[in-house]
């Protein structure tokens, strides 16, 4: 009875990410055409890739307060029939991983059949990110931020950056590990926007703070462009054109009141992942020594540090000894991280990219390969609320 | 309270900066009220004793409606700190860098505030260093709550 149960509630094995399309990821606010026009292309791209008709998609999905409302893409596609229409709550990073996980869960509930999960970023033709609107009075718990000048994520993941170096003796070094893998894998990736710009970690140092303990090369880039991806149940997607990517394991949620604002979540230094892993890897049946090769959000590698702890790969006071350049590059090192270069030094399409990436390793086509990679993990959010977790097998 | 930075500037940041208000729906009334007199207000549950802020109209420990407004000590230590170098508000590009501290206030519960630490930015901040609270009347008519160490 308890195998049963278990098979009844779990979305394991499925459906698969069987198609991936991107734009060309521009400079913020370069884009040339529309962000809803990206979508478009984004999305017909990943039908291409995946060997079906766009008109056979019957499920949308998106996440941080995507734009491109879905009813307006399934008209313009013409969908005969849209069964499935669903937003991830939250800004930010924290749903690439969820709006995965909602669109296989309604592959497994019988809602839809082709999912498409899309996300399009075109700032120029709309805000900018990280800059804070000039209003003249402010009410809610950013009324007790804000008048001090703290009010962008890099203002807040600094600061909680700060106190879990403080907590666990953690130096620059890490930080600077962390930003120079993920350059070190864009300078393999053509598609990248820092592809031949490699770090050294001179250049690094030397770079201008942002804010202390973030250098520039420690916060994601800003592009516009669009990605998406296609999810189809386990009797469809061994028959496409590409070698299905599994979804192993997703998950999706947030710690005790980490929506408690003005800096007053109880576990102050959190990824937002303590409770998220332990139920990946369970429905997942794997241990985090399984995984190959993981793409964790990079909003500020601060938040990349913590993740990489909370998922399993490291404990806290073991941070100086795990996050050296060695352990998180691939071919070889320990745990390859971000190997398109992610939100660093790819492109910043909110993380679609990296999942776009885990299924490249899953299907042997990263420009940043890990040999016979089986098991892709993608950490969705960090320090944002909710976030979301995913892990891809062969 | 004329403390700055040594510049000559009345306040620790320049104006033009948002100014905090009262919510509309009345939740944090009790908090703006207390500041107006120079003093530090949180909910604090008159049926479980909980501390709370940012302020809601429900307890979140015992689901008890309307936590009553509570007077705090206004001090604390520091939690964590931040100098901030990159202005992401347009009155903040003759201000960088400044400091950023996220306060916990004592006997309250572990509540935490943020604000500026005064004095030097460039001054050597400690972790878990006693501060008390300085209340910083702009002209615009809000209060802001400021930190220095004791
Ligand atoms: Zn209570």
């Amino acid at each position: 009875m308890m195998a049963s149960a278990m098979d009844e509630y779990t979305i394991k094995d499925k459906a698969a990410i069987v198609g991936i399309g991107e734009t060309a990821y521009y400079k913020r606010g370069g884009a040339p055409v529309s962000e809803f026009r990206l979508a478009l292309e984004a999305i017909l791209r990943a039908c291409e890739d995946a060997g079906i008709k766009p008109t056979d998609l019957d499920g949308v999905a998106s996440y941080s307060n995507d734009r491109n409302d879905s009813v307006r893409v399934a008209t313009a596609l013409g969908l005969p029939e849209l069964r499935f229409s669903n937003m991830f709550w939250g800004g930010g990073g924290g749903g690439g991983s969820g709006a995965i996980g909602n669109a296989a869960a309604a592959i497994a509930a019988g809602f839809a059949t082709h999912v498409v999960v899309y996300r399009a970023l075109a700032q120029g033709q709309f805000g900018r990110f990280g800059q804070t609107p000039a209003v003249n009075t402010i009410s809610g718990p950013i009324a007790y931020t804000w008048p001090y000048g703290m009010s962008t994520p890099a203002q807040w993941i600094a600061l909680r950056t700060r106190r879990f170096m403080h907590d666990h003796h953690v130096t620059q070094d890490a930080l600077a590990a962390i930003a120079m893998a993920c350059y070190q894998h864009a300078q393999s990736n053509p598609r990248a926007i820092m592809y031949g710009r490699p770090l050294t970690r001179a250049m690094y140092d030397e770079s201008r703070w942002i804010v202390e303990p973030f250098h520039l090369y420690d916060c994601c880039l800003e592009n516009d462009g669009a990605a998406a991806v296609i999810l189809t149940g386990r009797d469809r997607a061994r028959d496409l054109r590409q070698r299905p990517a599994w979804v192993m394991a997703a998950a999706q949620g947030s710690d005790f009141r980490q929506g408690a604002g003005a800096e007053n979540l109880p576990d102050y230094t959190t990824s937002n992942f303590k409770t998220l892993a332990p139920r990946l890897y369970a429905m997942a049946e794997i241990a985090p020594n399984d995984v190959d090769v993981a793409q964790v959000y990079e909003n500020f590698t601060g938040a990349v540090m913590t993740s990489i702890v909370e998922h399993g790969f490291c404990e806290g006071d073991g941070v100086m000894e795990f996050c050296t350049l060695d352990n998180l590059t691939a071919p070889r090192g320990k745990l390859p991280l971000n190997t398109s270069g992610g939100n660093l030094a790819e492109c910043y399409m909110h993380g679609l990219e990296l999942i776009i990436e885990a299924v490249r390793q899953v299907r042997g086509t990263s420009t940043a390969q890990v040999p016979d990679a089986e098991i892709s993990l993608v950490a969705s959010g960090p320090m944002v609320a909710p976030v979301s977790d995913l892990i891809l097998h062969r | 309270m004329s403390e700055n930075r040594g510049d000559g500037r009345k306040t620790y940041l320049p104006e033009g900066m948002p100014a905090p208000a009262p919510s509309r729906d009345g939740v944090d009334r009790g908090f703006y009220e207390a500041a107006r007199r120079h003093e530090l207000a949180v909910q604090r549950c008159q049926q479980c004793g909980t501390f709370q802020f940012p302020a809601e109209w429900i307890c979140h420990k015992c689901h008890a409606f309307d936590p009553q407004w509570h007077r705090v000590e206004p001090r604390g230590k520091i939690y964590s700190f931040e100098r901030i170098w990159h202005p992401a508000h347009p009155a903040l590009k003759s201000a960088c860098p400044y400091l950023v501290v996220v306060v916990e206030l004592e006997n309250a519960g572990g509540v935490r505030m943020v604000g500026n630490l005064l004095g030097d930015p460039m001054q050597n901040v400690r972790f878990d260093a006693l501060v008390e609270a300085v209340f910083e009347d702009h002209p615009a008519g809000h209060t802001l709550i400021q930190w220095r160490t004791v």
